[in-house]
């Protein structure tokens, strides 16, 4: 039923011992929710680690289900083919089950747990962690819940628009009552102008009403890809412009990039490494547009024939009384 | 069949917000009382939140959920990561 699920090893996620008490395990848990909290840590990784490290401590702080993991003892190993022995929960009850993370897309929150747990658990069990998703008593009217997915544009889409077409994944009571997940394609305009990190929001297109109620909203979250040659903050964006020592030195005109295209740029003489030119309103569109800076970076020709380092050294020799390190 | 409307700039009231980054009202008031939203209006009832505050209102929902810390606590992690942001950007 549940090919290719692994077993995972709890105490060693959260690298406590088997004997370790409730206090222990939410000291490390702490600890290794702070160092890996999506919030706070911006590398990639993260967010995984951070829902391993959640998984692990929805499990082993709630007793019963630690009673219950622990029946397995320390004969498996992490990454083992797992299957769950039949009947291995009997005599246990779980408490807090509700529907899954209430996320959409995936990446929405960091609610999702493994299948290692799910075959262990069921979906149900998610209660523990208290991650996104419906609370009892919270849906008012009848009104669907809203729903949050991320959608991750190349940077030249702000510049122009886009169209994506977003699969979202939700989970949904069937008609006996159970949870499963559906998914549905909703396709997005996404609009010119529009900043990483803007939560654009789609009226009704969250959670289904319940008893004839309306839906909720979606809100989009906008990400965007990273980009090998720019960076943005905020409006403006930023470019390396790497220049030839004559060039920066005497000006130049140059050929820049600019996400909306190549554009003529000038550079004043005395344009030293770390310059910052700004290329007015070539940032993200809006009111005001951002603009684009390009910063000056010195690339130095390599001698490689002796004719080019008679080059350098008629060139040293031009500059005898320039001290490269002095003030 | 449509494409569905996309709005960019829209206004939160409490209860939208409190929806949205699935929070409680009291939740939200003490991070208003602490400064680290600031809706327009004065009475919670006008309170309006402009869409920006939704990504700074999930992140504060985040932080007192997963580290169970008290609303001057996220107020003074939100600006710290703010002030962790700009010397990013700045560094680049």
């Amino acid at each position: 039923m549940l090919a290719g699920v692994k077993f995972r090893d709890y105490y060693e996620t959260l690298g406590v011992p088997r004997t370790a008490t409730v206090d222990d395990i939410k000291r490390a848990y702490r600890r290794l929710a702070r160092k890996f909290h999506p919030d706070v840590n911006k590398e990639k990784d993260a967010e995984a680690k951070f829902k391993e490290v959640g998984e692990a401590y929805a499990v082993l702080k709630d007793p019963e289900k630690r009673a219950a993991y622990d029946r397995f003892g320390e004969n498996w190993k992490a990454g083992q083919d797992f299957t769950p022995p039949p009947n291995w929960d009997a005599g246990f009850e779980f408490s807090g089950a509700r529907p899954g993370a209430g996320g959409t897309g995936g990446s929405a929150d960091f609610g999702e747990f493994s299948e290692f747990f799910e075959s262990l658990f069921g979906r149900g069990g998610m209660g523990a962690m208290g991650g996104e998703g419906p609370r009892q008593g919270r849906t008012m009217r009848g009104r669907g819940e809203d729903h949050h997915a991320k959608v991750v544009i190349p940077l030249e889409d702000a510049y122009t628009g886009a169209r994506r077409t977003l699969t979202l994944r939700m989970p949904e009571l069937d008609d006996e009552g159970r949870v499963a997940l559906r998914s549905r394609n909703l396709e997005v305009a996404i609009p010119k102008g529009i900043r990483a990190g803007q939560h654009l929001r789609l009226q009704g297109q969250g959670g289904p009403g319940l008893a004839g109620g309306p839906a909720g909203d979606l809100y989009l979250e906008v990400e965007f890809e990273p980009h090998a040659r720019y960076q943005v903050d905020g409006r403006d964006v930023t470019v390396d412009l790497p220049l030839a020592p004559w060039e920066a030195e005497l000006g130049a005109s140059v050929r820049v990039p600019t996400p909306s295209g190549e554009v003529e740029l000038t550079v004043p003489p005395h344009s030293g490494a770390g310059r910052k030119l700004r290329l007015r309103a070539r940032g993200l569109p809006g009111e005001p547009p951002g603009d684009l800076y390009a910063v000056v970076s010195i690339a130095l020709p390599r001698a490689e024939s002796d004719a080019d380092k008679d080059a350098y050294r008629a060139f040293a020799q031009a500059f005898a009384r320039f001290d490269a390190r002095g003030r | 069949m449509g494409m569905p409307m996309v709005e960019v700039e829209y206004r939160l009231t409490l209860v939208e917000l409190c929806r949205a980054c699935d929070a409680r009202e009291e939740d939200v008031r003490a991070w208003v009382d602490e400064g680290a939203l600031a809706p327009e209006g004065r009475r919670p009832d006008d309170w309006r939140f402009a869409a920006d505050a939704l990504r700074r209102a999930r992140t504060a929902a985040r932080l007192a959920r997963d580290f169970e810390i008290d609303a001057p606590a996220i107020a003074l992690v939100l600006d710290l990561m703010d002030q962790i942001e700009r010397l990013r950007a700045r560094l680049k």
